[in-house]
């Protein structure tokens, strides 16, 4: 199996606190992985690591697409082909809904602002909110600005989607909108690394679970194996407390 | 009238219009010079205390502190009457200039830098996960946003530094407060300062009342 992201004895530590222990893991491209466990096991933490936005120890190796994911010039090509969505949605307030997603291919792309603008529009069809094009991240509920982001991140036409707990902010009756653009996304071949708390998402969606916790990762197959038959006694405990609340 | 004659001399006021008029150009002159570089310096100083290397934040803040302590005017007399021991000689602008700049270039440093840590971090993290340079994310995404933020402080640096201009006239140089103190000495009368104040009144008050409105209008954006 050729891997596409390739991750070798990942370490990080805040301080004494290891927040990330000894993880290997190999994603194949087009592969659709969720990673679920208890908060503060690490999850946000790993995909994190894979653009940067946390540094880890220098044994570490990341690679994405053969690229290693450090410091220096390979790390705006690695960035360009990871795209990011994340809880908080952390669109650009002071943008209109296009020039949010018009903004990195513009700027990193180098695309036209025509070329550009076209691009965006699609975007926002296909995650169906074509016609909030012109109006502000602040005048959309939460679930069209997720909706927004993820468009965001498709627009740079990354090879790699990363998603942090992309509905645990939002209201409840609009967890299902971006789940589904989420679906749709998973035919399309784009690799994807879902942190969640979904289970009904990843059981359906997923061709593999991750469970972590305490930073390590403890149990990993098939959505069917994970939920119905996992071997490990944390992986049971977890998934019984969320399963049956 | 005597208290009239004295204080609001019609005829004196005329007839020393002209000279509190280009007194007032040069402090306009002053001030908007100050103004422009002390924000530059500031945006540069604010850039270096937030993201350069340690040593460099350490001059960054060390240059902020003394600059917020040292009061104006003993700056600049040291400006004006110490440097040209050392061969420095600046003309009184220039000197007035380079005081302002330095003092009003400190105070903008720390409005910038509370302006840009305002700003949530997933707004950092979004720029970079999309790839944006630095240049870019500070352009395109935190500044234009820090901005907002800052202006009502920034407004009211400018009015501190307006007002500051009035040191100036201890360097000899021929600003508004400076010529009506000479106007004064002319005339034999002190309406040409009771002048010179409402000009200063005139136009430093519109800022001030600006200043006000940018606040409410912030405050009642902060609640909604």
């Amino acid at each position: 199996m050729s891997s596409f992201i390739e991750i070798r004895n990942l370490n990080k530590h805040y301080g004494a606190f290891a927040a990330l222990t000894d993880i290997d893991l190999d994603i194949a491209e087009g592969e659709v992985v969720c990673v679920i466990g208890p908060s503060g096991s690490g999850k946000s933490t790993l995909i994190r690591c894979i653009n940067l936005l946390e540094s880890f120890s220098k044994e570490s190796t990341i690679l994405v697409d053969k690229i290693p994911v450090e410091p220096g010039k390979h790390l705006a090509q690695v960035r360009a082909e990871v795209g990011m969505v994340f809880q908080s949605f952390n669109l650009f307030p002071h943008m209109t809904v296009l020039r949010n997603i018009m903004l990195a291919p513009l700027r990193v792309r180098g695309l036209s602002e025509a070329k550009a603008e076209k691009k965006a529009r699609e975007l926002l069809d296909r995650v169906g909110i074509g016609e909030q094009a012109e109006k502000y991240p602040g005048q959309l509920s939460g679930g069209q600005q997720q909706r927004v982001a993820i468009a965001r991140a498709l627009a740079m036409e990354p090879r790699v989607l990363l998603f942090d707990e992309p509905t645990s902010a939002l209201d409840p009756e609009m967890v299902g909108e971006v789940l589904d653009v989420m679906r749709d996304l998973a035919g399309t071949g784009v690799t994807m690394i879902v942190v969640t708390h979904e289970m009904g998402f990843a059981r359906q969606v997923a061709d593999r679970v991750i469970f972590m916790n305490g930073g390590k990762i403890v149990e990993t197959g098939k959505p069917e194996v994970i939920f119905d038959a996992p071997k490990e006694p944390r992986t049971r405990d977890f998934l019984s407390a969320v399963l049956n609340h | 009238m005597d208290l009239l004659d004295t204080f609001f001399n019609v005829p004196i006021l005329i007839r020393t219009f002209p000279m509190l008029m280009s007194g007032l150009w040069i402090t306009i002159q002053i001030g908007a010079t100050s103004i422009i570089a002390g924000l530059v310096l500031g945006l540069f100083l604010s850039l270096i205390r937030l993201y350069a290397a340690k040593p460099l934040v350490f001059i960054a803040r060390i240059y902020i502190d003394i600059f917020r302590s040292i009061p104006l005017l003993v700056l600049l007399i040291v400006v004006y009457y110490a440097l040209p021991f050392v061969g420095i000689r600046l003309s009184p602008f220039f000197s007035a200039v380079v005081a302002l700049t330095l003092v009003s270039g400190a105070y903008t440093a720390e409005i910038f830098r509370a302006g840009i840590e305002a700003i949530p971090s997933g707004q950092f993290e979004a720029s970079r996960a999309l790839g944006l340079s630095y240049r870019h994310m500070m352009v395109d995404v935190v500044l234009p946003q820090a901005v907002k933020i800052v202006i009502p402080p920034l407004t009211n640096n400018c009015i501190n530094v307006m007002k500051d201009t009035a040191l100036a006239s201890v360097v000899a140089m021929p600003d508004l407060l400076k010529q009506a103190t000479q106007a004064q000495a002319l005339a034999a009368n002190p309406s040409p300062l009771i002048g010179a104040a409402l000009i200063y009144l005139a136009f430093l008050w519109p800022l001030v009342a600006l200043v006000s409105r940018f606040e409410r209008h912030m405050g009642q954006r902060g609640a909604r």
